[in-house]
């Protein structure tokens, strides 16, 4: 498996499968480790993240996991660092750091394994839809296969040890990324981040911590990871607050359809006639224009697109997927034409 | 304007009342500093440490800023400038003031709860027991009891049981 066998399709979680996947995009988990023996990575002499690197890399290439692609990121250019952001593989301060650090991926792309990150692990499984349990049985399994050849640094009280003391305990980070266009029109999103605030969850952009909403996507993750149990979170994830908050948006869907019929239309067929024919595209104006068409065809008011076009199209139109498809640097209105050809494209051919 | 005492530009301005009688001065900094005793403020204090300082004041932190940690040297006015901590001793090291921004930013909370490791730091093999948090529990309950969910308290008041007589409590 390459790297660049990875850019001509959207990651597994964009498939658009999985349960209430029409407003559930994807569900996450995330577990942060560190290693018993070493500082952590603020403190990590050059030798030590070396040490550390290959400590790990080794360890994730003895133990059964599916096959698996590592790359090492101090090597790798500009350009597949920001392949990798885009596609959720690793985050964004990953890409940005300096010195010894990797990730490893499985051919399936649904768990990657970043090593030297702010932790010396940071391991993640992404499912499309709703399907937390999956994720955590799947992050789970590898989380023991890792742990059988790696000492934690784990304490009786707090837990899992992490740099930054807002991680200990499970180390785990419970992240739903969800598309509320509706709610956004109808201007009830605000109480949606209320609510969150007083479960103490985060609301993000499409990229996590640090990135604003775009097009109307947005991820919800707990902010508690000492006290409660993985099953606990996760349980109020799966049972309590997602389907609210999935409730709440199709609610405001059915009152768009229902007493606001020709608005939602307009919404809808001006963004599918935007993206059939603009000539330049922003990759934010076009985040916003698939986020209507993706309701517009939730709600069957538009026939002839598939979601899972929609879906293919949020990723590989951001920037570092378009130089990639097309094989050379693309900027400025170069780049808006294609990736507005390129649209337009996939749109009509379907 | 300029200092009453030397020729920096005067940037602190007192109006005193003494015996009834009204005196200004107007001061540098230094100078400010030197004969009346107030603090000089440093030039450029990042933000980020100021927003710390405070969430850190707020949250009752006391700990000598010269305790430092003796495998990695970190000191909490270190982990108070970018939040990060050096390395797993820290945990010890600062315990009591890392448990006050623990319940801060966890709900309260300062006991895991969850998974445990089955080979538990270098060298050892045993697993660990889990340690169950009593306080949460009986917090839960009395929640459970106000919503009228019987079968959650009855569910959490076992499990306080258990605890309690498991030995492995800790509230």
């Amino acid at each position: 498996m390459k790297l660049s066998d990875l850019t001509n399709h959207a990651g597994e979680w964009l498939r658009g499968s999985g349960p209430m996947s029409e407003i559930v995009i994807s569900s996450r988990i995330r577990l942060a480790r560190n290693i018993a023996g070493f500082p952590f990575m603020s403190r990590a002499t050059a030798a030590q993240r070396q040490a550390l690197e290959g400590r790990i890399r080794d360890v994730i290439f003895s133990v059964q996991l599916p096959p698996t692609l590592y790359v090492d990121l101090a090597a790798a250019p500009a350009l597949d660092l920001e392949l990798l952001v885009e596609r959720h593989l690793i985050s964004k301060p990953h890409a940005q750091a300096q010195g010894h650090r990797g990730v490893a991926i499985t051919a399936d792309e649904t768990a990657s394994i970043m090593v030297n990150e702010e932790d010396h692990l940071r391991m993640q499984v992404y499912r499309s839809g709703l399907q937390l349990e999956e994720a955590w049985e799947q992050i789970n399994r590898i989380d023991d296969l890792l742990q059988s050849q790696l000492d934690y640094a784990f304490h009786p009280r707090f837990g899992y040890l992490t740099a930054c003391p807002t991680n200990v305990g499970t180390g785990i980070r419970v992240s739903v990324m969800l598309h509320l266009p509706a709610l956004k029109i109808t201007g009830e999103i605000e109480k949606v981040f209320r609510a969150a605030k007083d479960l103490k969850l985060a609301v993000r952009g499409l990229y996590g911590e640090g990135t604003e909403a775009l097009g109307d996507f947005y991820q919800i993750s707990n902010q508690t990871t000492l006290g409660r149990s993985e099953e606990e979170i996760i349980s109020d994830f799966r049972l309590e607050i997602i389907p609210k908050i999935v409730d709440y948006e199709r609610h405001a869907r059915r009152m768009l359809l229902n007493d606001r019929t020709v608005a939602l239309d307009d919404k809808v067929c001006r963004a599918l006639g935007l993206l059939r024919n603009a000539r330049l595209l922003t990759s934010e104006e076009t985040l916003y224009l698939l986020s209507h068409l993706r309701m517009g065809i939730n709600l069957e008011r538009v026939k002839d697109v598939k979601l899972s076009t929609v879906n293919e199209l949020l990723q590989l139109t951001q920037p570092a997927h378009l130089q990639k498809l097309f094989g050379r640097k693309l900027e400025g209105d170069v780049r808006r034409a294609v990736r507005a050809d390129f649209v337009r494209q996939r749109l009509n051919s379907n | 304007m300029k200092c009453d005492h030397c020729n920096r530009p005067a940037t602190v301005h007192l109006t005193e009342i003494r015996g009834g009688k009204k005196i200004e001065k107007h001061l540098c900094e230094q100078c400010a500093a030197q004969m009346e005793g107030l603090p000089v403020a440093k030039a450029h204090t990042p933000i980020n440490e100021l927003l710390t300082n405070f969430m850190m004041a707020h949250a009752g932190l006391q700990k000598e800023a010269t305790v430092s940690c003796e495998h990695c040297g970190i000191t909490m006015q270190e982990f108070r400038q970018n939040g990060l901590l050096g390395c797993p001793h820290d945990y010890d090291v600062f315990e009591e003031d890392l448990t006050r921004l623990l319940q801060k930013a966890h709900d309260g909370a300062t006991h895991h709860t969850g998974k445990t490791p089955v080979r538990g730091g270098p060298g050892g093999t045993a697993p660990r027991r889990k340690v169950v948090d009593v306080a949460r529990l009986r917090k839960e309950l009395a929640r459970a009891v106000e919503l009228e969910d019987y079968e959650k308290a009855a569910r959490l008041r076992d499990q306080i049981r258990e605890a309690e007589q498991g030995g492995t409590a800790s509230s």
